[in-house]
């Protein structure tokens, strides 16, 4: 058995704008005059200056009616109510978690807007107030959705469905915020025998799919000793590098492009799919059949 | 090295996948996840490259000087590493947060290229007593990824690899001081043998295996990882420098068994990057004018 090694020159790199093809939205930079007209609106990433309306992100235009807002390429997560996130805990406080949703801010999640474990319906005592530690500790991921956004843009969240709550073993992905596509349901369970959670916020979860149905602890447990065997493994592994794969090209993830993509992949081995040929390969077939969908 | 938050039960699933030599990215222990190279990206350096090992980003200039060889070595050269952590790679690093592990890492590298076989500083030497040369390897962290030791002594080597010392043509004594004249031709230089020069590879200790090129995750997972400066001369290689990491530590065969993986790798690792330079300056000429492709994609 001996090691692999690959180095890939500069001059090798696969250009992955080819798979946009003719379809390049016109880009603003910082700065730069998206209208001199005065009967338009700013609206987001936007800011006047000299009776122009001019761009304050990198990204592309969006109008609607007189409303111009430029939407930017990279950002950080910028939440909506109702959104579904995967978080991870950072800090216990005084009857709340701070949790980091890759937003500006840290968000939080109120020890009142938790189920207690058993799922009792009762005021939180001092006691649960001591026991938050037991709960949910700092790094613990989570699920959970958005209930209220405050003033400063900061996120409050809740896990009050049995849907919500703490998760066990599996593999997180973060990803770019806007690559994730908005959809009815961001949970899934793929034929594969895995369920991901696609989070607004662009983290994603991998894991195997959960065969126990005790639901009724309000999904406080971990089940450490259990070992995933090999073959949920390698399709979660799989399921990594597919998402990873369709992130570096830019392409918008959800349940069908994923599968997708992990079905182009089959005839690769899981660790090939490191690779940028492999990685290009799988996002072109993937595009290819979402084009055939769409006609 | 970056601290990251990792739930127990995330960990759990590393440590049971190490275990099943099937890894978060399919790799078995003994793989690396491929890099890129270049060299010779920054126009204004005498020698440097960029390598990117998956999300680990390394830049490295290499600046040549004249200077005084030190009155215990007068017939060497010098070398000198500096590391620094820039503060985009985690905000840790802001301010004086870097610090520790750029040193720690620049005194393993710094070690390891001790040994005369490996790093022969003689052949910096000018005039014995007088004057050598001088390099500065300045090296920036620019992203974290985990494996950061492997991924800068790699691109030093590249860099070295790269690096152009102006030929002297003549040097004149003149009373106590010496006159140095250098070839005014910018492709009229010296190059660095770099067969010998070693790389430093990280053998990480998760569980009761050992793997190597460890993610930032897997980093988290260990209590103790060594590293193993490894020099290769005639198609054998060499230990330069053994360096531990981590709070733990290791039974006396988990040693013995993790430097041989480091040695058996690090053999392929040096193998590869010598393909890929060579592959680099035939494409481009050995002087020539080459496109530089850096950040952009």
């Amino acid at each position: 058995m001996s090691t692999n090694v690959k180095f890939r020159l500069a001059s090798d790199r696969v250009n992955t704008q080819i798979l946009t093809g003719d379809r390049i939205p016109r880009l603003y930079t910082p700065g730069e005059v998206v209208t001199a007209q005065q009967s338009f609106m700013r609206g987001h990433g936007t800011y006047v200056e000299d009776d122009d309306i001019k761009a304050s992100v990198a990204g592309v235009m969006e109008q609607v009616n007189k409303l111009i807002s430029i939407k930017p390429l990279k950002s950080r997560y910028v939440g909506e109510i109702g959104d579904v996130v995967v978080a991870r805990i950072t800090e216990v406080q005084q009857k709340r978690w701070k949790v980091d949703t890759n937003s500006r801010l840290d968000s939080v999640l109120l020890l009142s807007s938790v189920n207690l474990p058993g799922g009792e319906l009762r005021r939180r005592s001092a006691e649960d107030e001591q026991m938050m530690r037991k709960y949910l500790q700092e790094g613990d991921l989570i699920s959970a959705e958005v209930q209220n956004i405050y003033d400063d843009g900061s996120l409050s969240l809740y896990t009050r469905s049995l849907k919500y709550g703490k998760l066990s073993q599996g593999i997180l992905v973060k990803v770019f915020p806007s690559l994730i596509k908005r959809r009815k349901t961001h949970f899934h369970n793929l034929p594969c025998g895995v369920s991901i959670i696609l989070g607004n916020n662009g983290f994603i979860w991998i894991s195997p799919t959960s065969t126990s149905e005790s639901e009724n602890d309000g999904g406080f447990t971990q089940n450490l000793s259990e070992v995933i065997p090999r073959a949920d493994r390698e399709v979660i592994a799989r399921l990594r590098n597919c998402i990873l794969a369709l992130a570096q090209c830019k392409m918008m993830l959800y349940d069908t492009s994923i599968l997708y993509a992990f079905e182009e992949s089959i005839k690769y081995e899981v660790h090939e799919l490191l690779n940028q040929e492999a990685i290009f390969d799988v996002a072109f077939l993937t595009q290819h059949r979402l084009r055939l969908q769409e006609i | 090295m970056a601290n990251i938050l990792l739930s127990d039960a995330e960990k759990t699933f590393i440590l049971h996948g190490v275990e099943e030599d099937f890894r978060c990215d399919g790799r078995t222990r003994r793989d690396y996840r491929p890099m890129e190279l270049e060299t010779g990206i920054v126009s204004h350096a005498s020698g440097s490259a960029r390598l990117r090992l998956a999300n680990t980003d390394i830049l490295v200039g290499i600046k040549t000087e004249i200077d005084v060889p030190s009155p215990y070595n007068i017939d060497k050269g010098k070398i000198e590493f500096f590391i620094d952590c820039s503060a985009n790679a985690t905000p840790e690093f802001e301010g004086r947060g870097g610090e520790e592990l750029a040193q720690e890492i620049s005194d393993t590298l710094a070690k390891s290229y001790q040994s005369g076989q490996a790093f022969d500083l003689r052949k910096l030497c000018i005039l014995p007593g007088q004057q050598c040369w001088k390099l500065y390897v300045d090296i920036l962290i620019l992203e974290c990824g985990g494996n950061l030791f492997d991924a800068v002594s790699l691109a030093v080597k590249a860099a070295l690899f790269n690096t152009k010392i102006p030929r002297v043509t003549a040097a004149l004594m003149d009373g106590g001081n010496v006159d140095l004249s250098l070839s005014d031709d910018p492709y009229d230089c010296n190059r660095i043998e770099i067969n010998q020069i070693p790389i430093l590879v990280t053998v990480c200790k998760i569980g009761d295996s050992c793997v190597v090129d460890p993610s930032a995750e897997e980093e988290q997972c260990s209590a103790a990882s060594v590293v193993v400066g490894v020099s290769q001369r005639d198609n054998k290689s060499f230990l330069t420098n053994i360096h531990m990491c981590g709070v733990g530590s290791f039974h006396q065969e988990t040693l013995e068994s993790s430097v041989e993986l480091g040695l058996s790798a690090a053999e392929k690792l040096d193998e590869e990057l010598l393909i890929a330079l060579k592959l680099e300056e035939e494409r481009f000429g050995k002087y020539g004018k080459k496109e530089i492709f850096g950040f952009l994609r």
